[in-house]
């Protein structure tokens, strides 16, 4: 396996006023191609920032980082990656398609090209038939969905996911959560995906990495062994179980260990 | 039918409310304000014992009143605008069209000043530190001190230096004093709504590799809409106090503005109201037609439905 993303002794320290926050501290970290991976551990432990710093909107203060053997600016400019935020920031005054439409205008797909890719994302999450409406038309799920439409309009095999489904309820998400497997299996794109929820996390991955604060770091990476293909019932097998354990353990391991600081 | 009485009632029984109230009030200051010179002229006639109606009625229909009673106002619009060729001195709406072309042109100036002001300093730090503080001062200058000097000089460079004729260049005089009350409110607000976009939004920019050019027109310039005409809506009111303040210190001839110092010459309040009618009603259609614009925006960029 090639490394999608490889991580050495990372390092990215915040200055603000009050100090320096120490957000991300030695993470050592390799993706292969076609895995699914999901960052957790609770608020400040720096899953977000550092699904940021492979996007380059944070640029890390220690340490390398590559993205596809390049650095990630450059693989920003190439357009390597798509990225769905925590919120689906839709632009509201664009319809659907028009939204799924806005990178490959940005990139200069021609108008065929635009109209063929639109149809096919929007057929992959299903929201055919939503072209037309415009955001506010749609509920909070259909609006993620057209958001990783979005992100997933144009060629990039790195798919970077912040909480998608953070803000919606649980039977949305365990829906989505199954839509977004068979998604991955169709699609086989490398995907790192920030969560906060265990069940979610062992669920969709084929490697949870688990992270604590204060500084942010990884302090355990768990290989699953769950076959790939996954119905929602899994969840009650003593495999899937064994795992969330390994994954609580992991979180509270971290967290027994940040008591004595604060 | 039951709804269209309901939204009757709700839109405009308000409104009507205001407007009855506002005639009441006025019609009765009629009286009080008029009262000493209709006493004046029984006293010259030496009329007395006049029953009261037929004081009230009197104070009510004087030449040159204080304060004209409502009915003899509507009744000089009625004769300067539909009872006289549109293209008589005599005509309001002449004067109205006259004021009209000045605060247009001004605004569209106005705007296009403002907007372009607005991208400069969002684009560019160095700009909001130094462009920001001369815009908000450029307010402070009392605009009938400005307005003289702009419309004296403006019209001699223009007729002179340029060698514009000189109804263009009177007409294009005024237009800068509306483009300069204009153009505050539009900078302010889009300098406002180019910086509305939220940072998930740039963000998503930045992930795109977009040029400034496409965040500009693809983000930022969208999104500003909303709080563009909500300026605009206040710079064409501006705009339109812009052309009238030009008309006045400056013997213009034509004008709703030159319309007023006139009626104030010969003390014609009779016409002064007039042309304040007439103005506030040109005022109201304008903002009319910016909103009637912004309707149409909205509906293209599917705002929701209020």
């Amino acid at each position: 396996m090639t490394a999608v993303v490889s991580a050495r002794h990372l390092g990215l320290t915040f200055r603000t006023n009050d100090g320096d926050v120490v957000a991300l501290s030695d993470v050592d970290l390799e993706i292969g191609k076609g895995e699914f991976v999901s960052f957790i551990g609770p608020s400040g432990c720096g899953k977000t920032t550092f699904l940021r710093t492979i996007a380059d909107l944070e640029q890390p203060t220690s340490g390398t980082l590559t993205v596809n053997g390049q650095t990630p600016e450059t693989a920003r400019r190439d357009r390597s990656y798509g990225y769905v935020f925590q919120a689906p920031a839709l632009y509201p005054w664009r319809t659907i398609e028009k939204n799924v439409a806005l990178p490959l205008e940005i990139m200069g797909y021609s108008a065929p090209q635009q109209a063929e890719r639109i149809g096919r994302t929007l057929d992959l999450v299903n929201l055919s038939g939503f072209e037309k409406k415009f955001p506010w038309q749609l509920s909070g799920g259909m609006q993620q969905r057209a958001s990783i439409a979005r992100a997933l309009a144009f060629d990039a095999d790195l798919l970077l996911m912040d909480e998608p489904f953070g803000a919606l309820d649980e039977i949305v998400r365990d829906h989505l959560n199954s839509e977004l497997l068979k998604l991955w299996a169709a699609t086989g794109k490398t995907i790192c995906f920030v969560t906060h929820s265990i069940p979610e996390a062992v669920y969709l991955s084929t490697k949870i990495v688990v992270m604590s604060p204060r500084p942010g770091r990884v302090t355990d990476v768990i290989e699953s062994d769950l076959p790939r293909e996954r119905p929602l019932d899994i969840r009650e097998t003593p495999e899937f179980l064994a795992i969330a354990a390994r994954v609580r353990e992991g979180l509270r391991a971290g967290h027994s260990y940040d008591e004595g600081a604060v | 039918m039951q709804r269209l009485g309901q939204s009757f009632m709700t839109r405009f029984l308000p409104i009507l409310t205001v407007v009855v109230a506002i005639v009441l009030v006025w019609y009765a200051a009629a009286i009080g304000m008029n009262a000493a010179w209709q006493n004046d002229v029984y006293r010259r006639g030496d009329v007395a014992n006049v029953p009261f109606t037929q004081f009230v009625l009197d104070t009510w229909s004087q030449d040159k009143p204080v304060l004209p009673a409502p009915h003899q106002v509507a009744i000089e619009v009625w004769n300067a605008t539909a009872m006289v060729a549109p293209n008589k001195p005599r005509s309001l709406l002449f004067h109205a069209w006259v004021t009209f072309s000045a605060t247009g042109l001004g605004f569209v100036m106005g705007s296009l000043l403002g907007i372009g002001l607005a991208v400069l300093i969002v684009h560019n730090e160095a700009m909001n530190r130094s462009l920001m503080p001369w815009i908000v001062a450029s307010q402070t200058i009392p605009i009938l001190a400005l307005a003289p000097l702009i419309v004296v000089i403006g019209f001699n460079i223009f007729t002179g230096t340029i060698g514009i004729p000189t109804d263009p260049a009177r007409l294009l005089s005024k237009a800068i004093i509306s483009a300069y009350l204009s153009f505050f409110p539009v900078a302010v607000g889009m300098v406002k709504g180019l910086r509305s976009p939220e940072a998930i939004q740039l963000d998503l920019m930045h992930t795109y590799n977009a040029t400034p050019s496409q965040v500009f027109w693809k983000l930022r310039w969208p999104a500003s809409v909303p709080y563009l005409f909500a300026s605009l809506k206040v710079g064409v009111a501006a705009s339109l106090v812009g052309a009238i303040v030009g008309e006045l210190p400056t013997g213009a001839v034509a004008g709703l503005g030159a319309r007023l110092l006139a009626g104030s010459y010969y003390s014609q309040t009779t016409q002064i109201w007039s042309a304040l009618v007439v103005a506030s009603m040109l005022a109201a259609l304008l903002v009319a037609a910016v909103g009637v614009v912004e309707k149409l925006v909205n509906r293209a960029m599917g705002a929701r439905p209020a």
